[in-house]
């Protein structure tokens, strides 16, 4: 049995421990709550963006790239992963999706591209030898647009291009608090718009082909953002959850420990005692 | 006088929501101005100033990357970003238009002359809103 003294180093280190993990518990609550207003805050845009493309991409039969499948050669992946680990499965379960749709659908390193955000995904992928077209890293934890606007160009324009002839992205959904899950979405072509969107029809200044060229690289771009918010709502619920079970271990480690400790003690002293006793009674 | 309801969204949240009697703004194309009951029209906006009219007072807003969506009773211009003069910061966009025109001053061909032309447009656009206002 581990002695006394070393019991009590373990009970300290893990007291430590355990107020280091509930203050970032506490930090990616506050940081989460942000996060999902922003995310709030960004629906109204998307909303209204999608309405009026959806509106006219169905008044209109004139076809733009981005509306049109053609043949895919090479296809580019957007993985939305945070700079650093301690959130769960946070990380993991993108870069598995990722692997996943890499290894199933192609087989040489020519048919697909990264562009990567977050320092997970950039390290994942050049351990692995995958192509990385773009990557960011050290993104704030409230993105601004401005921010992300560049490498969402970028990847649209690689799309316009030609370089790309299919864009998917992976990113971790925010459903709750307690729940993210992992979303594989394709941005381009854009697929479905029918379904959806208003039936008001609009004047169009100064032609639809026109506006649809304005329009749809924007469309993009603000999918791609959108995602973004999701994902950081969700590396904040994510790690929250995370420090919070690291704290729920800690709490329960120290009560075993506190056990232990107790039960070590009360033996040193019944042994004191039966010693004690055996030394008077040898005296009489 | 009848009116209309303007809201400007932007990706970072709402920027406006107000009713104005015109609302007066800078297509790719020219000069708009939407009056109450115009047909439902979409546009997409230059890097331009939106003018906003109500009584004898006049709002501005620094546009950016957006376009205008009209319905009889209401406007609403999407844009990359949208500022209002006391949104702007003057020192950041002195420095943007000077970088921007060094860039293009420059006889470098590594350069993306298109970008430093729109950060420059992006730049002046914001000086303007901000210091005639």
């Amino acid at each position: 049995m581990a002695s006394l003294r070393d019991i009590k180093k373990r009970i300290d280190s893990t007291t430590k421990m355990k107020k280091i993990t509930k203050a970032m518990e506490m930090v990616s609550a506050a940081k989460m709550n942000k996060a999902e207003q922003n995310a709030k805050a960004f629906v109204p845009y998307s909303e209204k963006m999608q309405e009026v493309v959806a509106s006219i991409a169905k008044h209109t039969d004139a076809d733009h790239p981005m509306l049109k499948t053609r043949e895919v050669k090479k296809v580019g992946y957007i993985a939305i992963t945070a700079d650093s680990g301690l959130a769960g499965a946070y990380n993991a379960n993108i870069l598995r999706n990722l692997n996943h749709a890499i290894q199933d659908n192609h087989n040489s390193t020519d048919e697909y591209t990264v562009i990567a955000i977050g320092r997970m995904a950039v390290d994942f992928c050049k351990k692995r030898n995958f192509p990385i077209a773009r990557s960011i890293t050290g993104l704030p934890d409230q993105p601004a647009f401005a921010t992300i606007k560049d490498i969402a160009s970028e990847t649209v324009q690689m799309y316009s291009d030609g370089e790309i002839d299919r864009l998917v992205i992976i990113y971790n959904h925010y459903v709750s608090a307690i729940s993210q899950v992992v979303t594989t979405k394709q941005l381009l072509p854009i697929e479905d718009m029918n379904n959806s969107g208003s039936s008001s029809q609009y004047e169009y200044e100064p032609s639809e082909e026109q506006i649809l060229a304005v329009l749809l690289p924007q469309y993009a771009e603000s999918l791609i953002y959108g995602a973004l918010l999701d994902a950081k709502a969700s590396e904040h619920a994510a790690r929250m959850t995370a420090m919070r079970s690291a704290s729920d271990n800690a709490s329960e480690l120290i009560d075993d420990l506190s056990l232990s400790y107790n039960r070590a003690r009360q033996a040193a002293i019944t042994q004191e005692i039966t010693e004690i006793i055996g030394g008077a009674s040898a005296l009489e | 006088m009848k009116t209309l309801t303007v809201s400007v969204v932007t990706p970072d949240g709402p920027v406006l929501e107000d009713t104005y009697e015109m609302v007066s703004c800078k297509a790719e194309n020219g000069e708009l101005g939407i009056l109450p009951g115009h047909i439902p029209l979409v546009a997409p906006l230059a890097i331009s100033a939106v003018r906003l009219k109500r009584d004898s007072s006049e709002d501005k807003l620094a546009i950016n990357g957006g376009f205008l969506e009209v319905r009889p009773d209401k406007v609403t211009i999407l844009a990359q970003s949208a500022e209002k003069p006391s949104d702007i910061d003057i020192a950041r966009a002195e420095a943007a238009k000077e970088r921007a025109e060094k860039r293009l001053n420059s006889n470098d061909d590594h350069i993306d002359r298109l970008r430093a032309e729109l950060a420059l447009r992006r730049a002046v656009n914001r000086l303007d809103v901000a210091q005639n206002s």
